[in-house]
């Protein structure tokens, strides 16, 4: 009882099309929004509220509006200091963990990873009012040390370079070690190297987490001085009269450095996210 | 037990012990090599004890406190916080929404963005990379900056009354942010468009890794497609597919952007996440810590209970 296979090559064309009109719904709806915030930065507010879907010529004067007001320079300079800060001592401190546990691993050290993968299941939440009380007890308070320390150690990024840690040949290291090299040398001279890609997925998903972090920015920068992007636009709408043009703007140049990332890195930042799975 | 851990005073007091028992370390290079390992993994394992587990411990403690800023001190009922939050009609409405956003939002995202990935997994779709591309940019946009885009085009006089009103399906605009079901509604709209992209991402990491032999036999015993899908495919991407129950479970019960920036909580705080009111309550106006602290290991238990059930679930339908 099978139904007559093969049909014919227009009758198989034309059953194509509802997967391709479903993804260019999905398409359409995904890139929309974004499309109207780059248009939008381009236009007056009237514009914007009048849903104009053309580029307009109002850029500048958004900039002047938005700068007039906002400090978005030094906006500009906290978010990357705080962004690449973490990136960087992320990056350190959990590809060595992460080759630690593998390559050194025992009973006693798998026990402790185990505890540290628990973190995972911690909500932000929950650790919230104490680590606001530490910081504000060592005189942390609108530091960037603060913003970054929660961020630099992370059971995902451990785990991630624990992964690749596996895939690593162990001849490599023991014949490293016959060759009289110390082990922090292996690490750095043959491991490091080796795992570039690895390394490019963790800085990707670590400054993407880092320069969108709203919630813990928000509650230790008490000073509007060290604000960060997010929370300037976050900020933006308190007025009665918002200029949606150089809101828009804002959330633009906000989004700009994540959205230039996901172009120039696409194979890392889906390696980043589902590299620990695989 | 695994093999004990050498102790120095043990083996200076009874040489001839260390002798006859097993050694710990091979050699001396080793024991050389395994204390590397701990100074190694010693810098990340002692910032997740304080970032993370020392301030979950002290949040408990904090929960049975009660002050003004730090002057705290035990709270008298020691559940005084507790027993606060059952009367806290804000809480409950919290709770609730928070629950909403979850039980509709999560099943239609996980769904969608299972069926996305199977159709951008057939090798003979054309202008992938655009599809892929167009569905993964939402991921890279920060939850700031999407909520507010989603706040101006359903303003009043924004975007998407005017689209409803060309194209006739509406007469007059409506109020989205202004109502609480379309207030939530919009919010549910902005997690779909944040996220489900980011799901396809875990979903067609799963899927290509599926054995191609399995999906061979299934068609020479003549399956269709959707029988193939559901008894073949699925049951490959289980792990992947409860990893994504769990995370967006715990995204979605934590949410604070969203309805810190989109509706501000409102219409009378009936977007409100528990987040927020976390952080209203903890940092806003009258600072009161044991409080936030109380309903912060409320977000805690839930998320571990139903993280607990979902592995449970999933380990059943093996």
């Amino acid at each position: 009882m099978k139904p007559s296979k093969a049909p014919t090559r227009t009758t198989a064309r034309w059953r194509e099309v509802p997967k391709y009109a479903f993804l260019s719904i999905v398409a359409l709806l995904s890139i929309g929004p974004l499309y109207f915030m780059v248009v939008s930065a381009t236009n007056t507010t009237q514009d914007v509220l009048g849903s104009s879907m053309l580029p307009g010529t109002n850029l500048i004067a958004n900039w002047q509006s938005l700068t007039e007001f906002q400090d978005v320079g030094s906006a500009m300079y906290h978010s990357i200091i705080n962004a690449v800060a973490t990136t960087v001592l992320a990056l350190v401190v959990c590809s060595i963990a992460g080759y630690g546990f593998e390559v050194y691993h025992s009973p006693n050290k798998d026990r402790l990873m185990w505890v540290l993968m628990l973190a995972m299941m911690i909500p932000f939440a929950a650790t919230m009012i104490p680590l606001f009380q530490l910081f504000a007890d060592a005189g942390l308070v609108n530091s960037t040390w603060a913003v970054v320390l929660p961020a630099i150690a992370t059971p995902l990024l451990i785990l991630l370079f624990r992964q690749s840690a596996r895939s690593f040949p162990h001849e490599i290291i023991e014949a490293a070690r016959i060759d009289g090299l110390k082990e922090v040398a292996i690490f750095w001279r043959m491991f490091v190297p080796t795992m570039k890609p690895t390394y490019a997925a963790a800085a990707v998903i670590t400054f993407m987490t880092a320069w969108n972090n709203f919630l813990w920015p928000k509650v230790i920068l008490v000073n509007p001085d060290y604000q960060t992007m997010p929370m300037l636009i976050s900020n933006f709408t308190g007025g009665y009269v918002i200029d949606y043009g150089a809101l828009m703007l804002a959330v633009l140049i906000t989004s700009l450095p994540t959205i230039i990332i996901f172009f120039v890195l696409q194979r890392s930042f889906v390696a980043g996210f589902t590299g620990v799975v695989k | 037990m695994m093999t004990p851990v050498v102790r120095p005073d043990r083996a200076t007091t009874t040489p001839a012990k260390r002798a006859k028992g097993t050694p710990r370390y091979s050699s001396p290079a080793a024991r050389r090599r395994s204390l590397t390992g701990w100074a190694f993994l010693i810098p990340a394992a002692a910032l997740i004890g304080i970032m993370m587990f020392w301030p979950m411990f002290q949040a408990l403690i904090l929960s049975f406190q009660t002050g003004r800023g730090s002057n705290l001190d035990w709270a008298d009922p020691l559940t005084f916080n507790y027993d606060r939050m059952l009367d806290d009609d804000i809480f409950r409405l919290t709770l609730t929404t928070t629950l909403l956003y979850l039980v509709i939002q999560v099943p239609i995202m996980l769904v969608t963005a299972l069926v996305l990935a199977n159709i951008l997994n057939n090798p003979r779709l054309k202008w992938k990379g655009f599809w892929r591309t167009a569905i993964f940019v939402p991921a890279a946009i920060s939850l700031v900056s999407y909520s507010l885009v989603f706040r101006t085009i359903f303003a009043t006089d924004g975007l998407v009354n005017d689209a409803l009103i060309w194209v006739g399906f509406i007469d007059n605009p409506i109020n989205w942010l202004g109502e609480t079901n379309t207030a939530r509604l919009v919010i549910i709209l902005g997690l779909l468009w944040r996220w489900t992209g980011f799901n396809v991402i875990f979903y067609l990491a799963a899927l290509q890794n599926i054995d191609p032999t399995t999906l061979e036999a299934a068609k020479m015993d003549g399956a269709g497609p959707i029988r193939t899908f559901f008894s073949v495919t699925i049951p490959q991407m289980k792990p992947m597919i409860l990893l994504t129950v769990i995370m967006s479970t715990n995204g979605t019960i934590q949410m604070f952007d969203e309805s810190y920036n989109l509706t501000r909580g409102g219409p009378a705080n009936t977007t409100m996440t528990m987040s927020h009111y976390l952080f209203d309550v903890s940092f806003q106006n009258n600072p009161n810590f044991g409080y936030g602290a109380a309903l912060s290991y409320v977000i805690l238990i839930i998320v571990a209970v139903l993280a607990a059930i979902q592995m449970k679930v999933g380990d059943k339908r093996d």
